[in-house]
């Protein structure tokens, strides 16, 4: 098995990117609703506060840059986004490695550490985008760094809470007689950090890496570059490039963006993440060689390489065998650890009832307030509200059937000719990996030529982003198919429809509710930026709730943008409660075919 | 006969200055916190050592808490109650020096066997020459020269385990703690592995003053230990300690050794006399899962039940459990939760060692297969608590469906969570043998069985006319 949290098992060849992702997009919720309502309280506070932040920003001028659309400028712009991309993820592994340590190893707040995640990775990122961005322009004042910490920060987030979930999960899934080895033998934090947790989530880590910088890519060329009233803040990159190259109708420099955008991700794909993939190989948590694994020609050079494979072994030798020498002697390192050592049993002490008390009594003040803004609201405003969640997820839902009704043909049609599957995966992987929002204009310059609105335009976009994801399952779901069963289905002569019904739906169900699960996170995002866009002069827009935020970032009006994006929330977090999740069940019970 | 080999001993008698114990534990208790407030006793109040110079082996069946015993005696685990002691001082406070193999090998299969034996060793701060010298010579004394650089998974499970053996020596440990070091490998092998273990130990090649193996296998302990421990459970406490006094090598055919393994056989099966008296120290309730009203059921399936009624038939109604086991070349484990089952369903009387076939068992036995199935029904509905209640609670309810999660509750109150877990899958089991009802696995829902379905549902139809 190569991710601990796989709820199904794929063909050796096809582990999907995307799985580990859907399977904590519906975690079952082993927490009580108290921790539900809590965490509610905090996301108010907190949206509070970084609305009051952003007020001071009114007073405070932020250069703006101007953004060049001509050829030459792109390799400096592709090298800021990618400066941008890197950091974030660097930042979001950082901490989802903290956090995940945290919550897996501290019973105390582990219920609600999880809660969070489930809440915030259902959150879709870009209806953060402008208090984010004001807010931190308001610490950074007359700065563009103000609008880089936001950008960052937003990608940030997006990307961090798949990779904690990730993490975490794997350290809970640490087989125990692993754990008590580690403790037997006494190893330090550090030693079981690097020999047993690293190792062991490795490969969860690298897949959701994947998914997580894909999702920062579609962000980032969405927030490099928007409006607020009648104000403007943009930063250099391909995403506000894009956005010039449309506005001025730019045809070639739009061509020439969107080129480097694949160029960017295929190099990606093939510099960084298929060597990692297949060094991860490695770290696999099976106790038989497996025969076909992810090759990597990148890998393979490095390791050929006397120099570059033995290189960075003594160089981490160096270091450690000196931390190693010092740890010896504390007291991890000479007592053994009992694994049971209970922490919760421990009294708190009065200073943490104390700052608990504080803490509490903050979040309370700040979430009555956000309450009083929502109170603002007046009746047509929530009437409109309203009307637009209808709207946003009408089309979601249309955009997942219509990807469902399109990709399950052809996916297994796919799958069924092994041959041809093995050169589409790769390519459906890398398609998935390529930001829509890139897309987007010129899709839109499409659009208004042949007269069609917005309405069409964002389910296009949905579609773009998130067909591929449905694809790539399906596809690995008719591989899983064994062939015997095919074999009997045509000796006993199934009609077309018996084999339908009978055998393939049945047969790539968890897959594709797999791929609709991941698809809908993303189907989301993509209505928020997808329903009110500004071209040149012109302002399309359809109704929808990604439109009310939108309108609401232009006029400042975030009694709105807060009830816009709980509404979001909410039909997030419900459909995966309520919908995905029991599919889901009946996925892991009924449909799974026997390994 | 068996008599003569036995020598009853407590752990106290021992405190002379040569063999002062190395790990000495004083009443130690373990439960486990439940949701439901409630806690689960696993191991009552047990004292005893480990003294220097014999291999100690804890034999019981499965779940009887060996393994929970070694992980308290190793410093692991803490005690609930009680304490352990290493040479006298607190385990949590004693820089103790000991290893454990594990069943599972619990080798880091991303390193590879050299790194996986270094590993210990470079936690002590022992520097990289060192270490790796020590590493290989304790490879070669398992007989693995060569495969340093080999990953664990390329190696078969005996040699993985090889591994194992050297990762826990290369420390030189004190005491050698294995939890049923040999359950995962093939008969050939796991013989192989027992005699190159025990040729180390006789011949002195390890610096181990005193070995303590878990096993469920009464030949295995039989084979290598010094002393035996056998464990009982629910909770897990000891039923005899005693010193095995036989010369190595030791004779599996011999008349002394299959009468202490016929004797260990007896004590297994012999009833359990009287319920330990409850705990009176602490204020929250304390389940002694012996005076709870339900059962525990065995895990065994109907068809094994019915098989073993009629091979004792076969034997005309009357066998030793030892022969039984023999005959069907199965260890204790095996075995023991169908002569649980059966003697549960009323089919079968444990006298001594000796299984004997009741009426109804005989009856049972002889059926053929629709009549085996009434039979079990009403056997079951009389003898089986949880079986009665999923029926009743299916024929009140309107719609003739009962969530699994009701009774995981009320199970919960008496077992572990996994426990509960798997007494509702025995129950399942059960059920739908005896045609009782059925269970809806993806909506975790118990149902009429299908015949009896179809019926209400006619029924129904009817009524409604
Ligand atoms: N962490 C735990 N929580 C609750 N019950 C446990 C836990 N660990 C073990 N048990 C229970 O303790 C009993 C003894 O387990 P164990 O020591 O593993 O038995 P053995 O090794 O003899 O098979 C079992 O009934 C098991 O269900
Ligand atoms: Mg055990």
């Amino acid at each position: 098995m190569k991710l601990p949290q796989l709820p199904v098992r794929f063909p050796e060849r096809l582990q999907p990117r995307f799985q580990p992702f859907a399977r904590s997009l519906v975690m079952v919720r082993s927490w009580p609703v108290v921790i539900d309502l809590g965490l509610a309280a905090c996301l108010l506070a907190a949206f509070f506060a970084l609305v009051h932040t952003g007020h001071y920003v009114f007073g405070t001028p932020v250069p703006v840059v101007p953004i060049s659309h001509s050829l030459s400028a792109l390799p400096l712009y592709s090298f800021y986004s990618v400066i941008r991309i890197g950091i974030a993820y660097l930042l979001s592994l950082a901490f989802a490695i903290s956090y995940g340590y945290t919550a897996a190893y501290n019973p105390r707040v582990e219920a609600w550490m999880v809660a969070t995640l489930d809440i915030l990775q259902s959150i879709p990122v870009l209806s953060f985008l402008p208090p984010v961005v004001l807010a931190m322009v308001a610490l950074v004042p007359g700065h563009q760094l103000g609008i880089e910490l936001g950008v960052v920060l937003l990608i940030f987030t997006g990307q961090v809470w798949n990779l904690a979930f990730s993490f975490y999960s794997s350290l809970k899934s640490i087989p125990k007689e692993m754990l008590e080895a580690s403790r037997i033998y006494r190893y330090s934090a550090w030693q079981r950090f690097w020999q047993l947790e690293m190792p062991y989530a490795a490969i969860g880590l690298v897949w959701n890496s994947i998914v997580s910088v894909a999702g920062g890519w579609f962000a980032l060329i969405a927030c490099e570059m928007f409006t607020m009233g009648d104000r403007n803040f943009q930063l250099p990159g391909l995403g506000s490039y894009l956005r010039t190259a449309s506005d001025s109708g730019d045809v070639t420099a739009l061509i020439a963006g969107i080129t480097t955008v694949i160029l960017i991700v295929v190099a990606t794909d093939q510099l960084i993440w298929r060597p990692l993939i297949a060094w991860s190989d490695k770290f696999k948590f099976e106790q038989v060689e497996s025969a076909d694994r992810v090759t990597s020609p990148i890998l393979e050079l490095i390791q050929r390489s006397h120099l570059l494979s033995t290189l960075p072994s003594r160089l981490w030798s160096g270091i450690e065998e000196p931390i190693y020498r010092r740890l010896s002697r504390s007291r991890d390192c000479r007592v053994v650890q009992p694994i049971d050592e209970d922490a919760a049993r421990k009294k708190a002490s009065p200073v943490f009832w104390l700052i608990s008390a504080l803490i509490l009594a903050v979040i309370l003040w700040g979430a009555s307030k956000a309450v009083v803004l929502l109170s603002q609201l007046t009746g047509s405003q929530i009437v409109t509200l309203l009307e637009g969640a209808i709207a946003s997820f009408l089309r979601v839902n249309v955009s997942l059937i219509i990807s469902a009704l399109w990709t399950i043909p052809v996916g297994v049609a796919i799958g069924f000719n092994p041959k041809l599957a093995r050169i589409i995966q790769p390519v459906a992987q890398i398609f998935a990996s390529v930001p829509a929002t890139a897309f987007f204009p010129v899709l839109l310059l499409g659009l208004v030529k042949i007269g069609g609105g917005l309405g069409i335009g964002s389910i296009a976009l949905m579609l773009l982003g998130t067909q591929w994801y449905i694809l790539f399952n399906v596809i690995a779901g008719a591989m899983s198919i064994p062939s015997d069963l095919r074999e009997a289905a045509s000796l006993y002569k199934f009609t077309r429809y018996q084999r339908w019904t009978t055998l393939i739906l049945p047969g790539i169900f968890p897959y594709l509710i797999t791929g609709m699960v991941t698809a809908s996170g993303g189907a989301w995002n993509a209505s928020v930026f997808a329903e009110y866009f500004k071209i040149g002069n012109q302002t399309l827009q359809t109704l929808g709730l990604g439109q009310q935020i939108d309108i609401a970032t232009d006029a400042g009006q975030f009694p709105i943008l807060l009830a816009a994006t709980i509404l979001i929330s909410l039909m997030v977090v419900s459909m995966n409660r309520l919908v995905w999740r029991r599919l889901y069940r009946l996925a892991e019970t009924k449909y799974k075919l026997l390994a | 006969m068996p008599e003569a080999t036995v020598t009853s001993t407590t752990s106290n008698e021992n405190v002379t200055p040569d063999s002062a114990p190395i790990i000495r534990a004083e009443r130690i208790e373990k439960y486990y916190a439940q949701p439901s407030q409630n806690r689960i006793q696993v191991i009552s109040p047990t004292d005893l050592s480990i003294i220097p110079g014999e291999i100690l082996a804890l034999l019981g069946p499965s779940g009887s808490g060996k393994s929970t015993m070694l992980r308290m005696l190793s410093g692991l685990s803490r005690p609930s109650a009680g304490q352990v002691f290493w040479h006298e001082k607190p385990i949590g406070d004693a820089e103790i020096n000991v290893s454990i193999v594990f069943q599972s090998f619990a080798l880091f299969p991303w390193l590879t066997v050299l790194e996986n034996v270094e590993a210990p060793l470079k936690a002590r701060g022992v520097d990289p020459e060192t270490r790796r010298e020590r590493s290989l010579n304790m490879l070669t004394t398992v007989g693995l020269e060569g495969f340093q650089a080999a990953y664990p998974k390329e190696l078969s499970g005996g040699m993985r385990q090889r591994v194992g053996f050297a990762r826990a020596l290369v420390v030189e440990p004190e005491v050698l703690f294995m939890d049923e070091p040999f359950s995962a490998l093939d008969v050939l092998t796991a013989e192989n592995l027992r005699s190159e273990l025990l040729e180390l130990w006789s011949n002195k090649t390890m610096p181990t003053r005193a070995v303590f193996i878990v096993t469920h296998n009464i030949e295995e302990a039989v084979l290598l230990a010094d002393r035996i421990i056998v464990l009982g459970r629910n909770p897990g406490h000891i039923r005899t300690d005693f010193k095995v006094q036989l010369q190595h090598p030791r004779d599996r055919k011999s008349e002394p050794f299959t009468n202490l393994v016929d004797y260990i056989y007896k004590v297994l099966t012999r009833p359990e006399i009287a319920a330990a008296a409850p705990d009176q120290t602490t204020g929250k309730p304390v389940r002694d899962q012996r005076q709870m009203h339900y059962q525990m059921l065995p895990h065994a399936r109907p068809g094994g039940v019915a098989g073993l009624l009629e091979l004792l038939i076969d034997k005309g109604g009357r066998d030793d459990i030892y022969r039984l086991a023999d005959d069907l070349a199965f260890e204790i484990d095996d075995l023991l939760p169908i002569v649980d089952a059966a003697q549960i369903l009323g089919f079968l009387k444990i006298e001594e060692g000796d299984a004997s076939i009741t009426p109804k068992g005989s009856d049972f036995g002889n059926s053929e297969i629709l009549r085996q199935k009434e039979i079990f029904r009403e056997a079951a509905l009389e003898n089986v608590l949880l079986l009665r209640q999923i029926r009743r609670a299916i024929e009140t309810k309107s719609d003739n469906t009962v969530p699994e999660e009701f009774f995981l509750d009320m199970l919960d109150e008496q077992f572990s969570a996994e426990e509960s877990q798997r007494q509702v899958e025995t129950a399942v089991n059960w059920g739908r043998y005896a045609e009782l009802f059925d269970f809806d696995a993806a909506r975790r829902r118990f149902t009429l069985p299908e015949a009896e379905q179809e019926e209400a549902e006619a029924a129904d139809a009817e009524d409604a006319e």
